[in-house]
């Protein structure tokens, strides 16, 4: 594959289908964690991690899967491997690097069952991905991820201070600014095809 | 209600309104809003989580004694995976279509933070029968949340409902509310009615009160 091609799924996974603005994936961190935008920074790292880590185990399960000839093992293998690398790499993360692991190491056991992590392994299976192509996919995901995450605590800072009637107070406000931020992603429509 | 005793409806009712999975507890948000661009898919979808539900529910509460403490979440996971994986070739068996234009979704009501969250705080810890209750509620709350989204994206969206076109050729749909920012909006809508309705009782409440002392 070219390297317009790949150039044109990382734009696709961080833009123009951003995993939480128009996939509608790890709302959960997006809405629940009403971070600080440092805090939001250090999170959208470590998912971006994550997702690295999930997508080359989704893509050897698959492989294997395939040999075997077992794809109804597909949604139960995924979510153990990940669930079990992740911890993996939280021990080694701990053991040789501290300094990474007190920045991204708190997020990581959150992180493991957030569905945008499981919907980029499947979704790059359903499509078809080869390795560099997943690996891409992955990455750029992360960066829309993060992305969102930073956007969103960045309003929300400010929506703190704004007044606000105590009806609309909270989730319902967050939500129209979520609202808000993927129409501004709908104009990303079309880019990288 | 007397003291603590919780009566049988009450494991069922709680998860209607009181305990909403989506509207009060804000659990499982992604699947709320990512599948409910239209009223069929939205129904769909919240009866697929009621089935993984339930029958997760049923496994966890009947094994409850035999799960050790340790390795409980892993045993739940792999538990819910299975009836999930269950659910994804039945629904493909029923309606290839519904099953192409659910997607991955159907894969991912296995990271469904509310069946977990009921495995967790209910299920491991209450005898079959409640479960069961407790699991249907949930279910049923989280069904109608998902059709109350649904049907208000598909009449403005699409000018329809469960397919039928409901007005005149001229009517001008809204097409943002079948975009992903609709879910958003209508989510928001919702709350906003919810959050509403809970104030006004609770006024009523305090009025009683005052007016009782």
């Amino acid at each position: 594959m070219s390297d317009a091609s790949h150039w044109s799924i990382f734009l696709n996974s961080a833009l123009v289908n951003n995993f939480v603005l128009a996939y509608f994936l790890g709302l959960c961190p997006f809405f629940g964690v009403s971070a600080p935008l440092g805090t939001a920074v250090r999170m959208g790292g470590a998912v971006s991690f994550v997702m690295l880590v999930a997508s080359v185990c989704a893509f050897s399960i698959n492989l294997l899967l395939d040999a075997i000839n077992a794809p109804y093992l597909r949604i139960i293998s995924y979510i153990l491997v990940i669930a079990s690398t992740v911890q993996l790499v939280e021990m080694l993360m701990r053991k040789l690097s501290p300094p990474t692991f007190r920045a991204l190491g708190i997020f990581l056991p959150l992180i493991t069952t957030n569905c945008a992590i499981l919907g980029v392994a499947l979704f790059q299976t359903n499509r078809g991905y080869g390795f560099t192509s997943s690996v891409v996919y992955a990455l750029g995901a992360g960066a829309g991820f993060a992305l969102a995450l930073v956007l969103m605590a960045g309003v929300r800072e400010k929506l703190d201070l704004a007044e606000v009637p105590d009806l609309v107070k909270g989730t319902a406000a967050a939500l129209v600014v979520g609202g808000i931020l993927s129409m501004c992603f709908m104009g990303f429509a079309g880019l990288g095809r | 209600m007397l003291g603590k005793e919780v009566s049988a409806t009450d494991d069922f009712v709680k998860g209607l309104w009181r305990e909403n999975p989506v509207f009060v507890q804000m659990l499982g948000l992604c699947p709320a809003l990512a599948v409910s661009n239209t009223a069929i898919n939205a129904l769909t979808m919240g009866l697929a989580t009621t089935f993984v539900l339930l029958m997760s529910g049923i496994s966890v509460s009947a094994l409850r004694k035999f799960i050790p403490r340790e390795a409980r979440i892993v045993s739940f996971i792999c538990i819910i995976a299975s009836f999930v994986t269950a659910v994804d070739y039945l629904l493909a068996a029923i309606s290839l279509e519904l099953h192409r234009s659910l997607g991955a979704f159907i894969a991912l009501i296995v990271v469904n933070c509310l069946i977990l969250g009921r495995a967790e705080i209910f299920a491991s810890k209450n005898t079959l029968s409640r479960s069961v209750l407790d699991a249907l509620g949930m279910g049923v709350g989280f069904t109608a949340a998902l059709l109350f989204i649904g049907v208000v994206r598909e009449i403005l969206g699409s000018g329809s409902l469960f397919g039928v076109a409901l007005f005149p050729d001229n009517f001008q749909t809204w097409t943002v509310m079948v975009l992903p920012s609709g879910g958003f909006f209508a989510m928001a809508m919702w709350l906003l009615v919810v959050n509403w309705l809970k104030k006004q009782k609770e006024a009523a409440e305090k009025q009683a009160q005052e007016a009782a002392a």
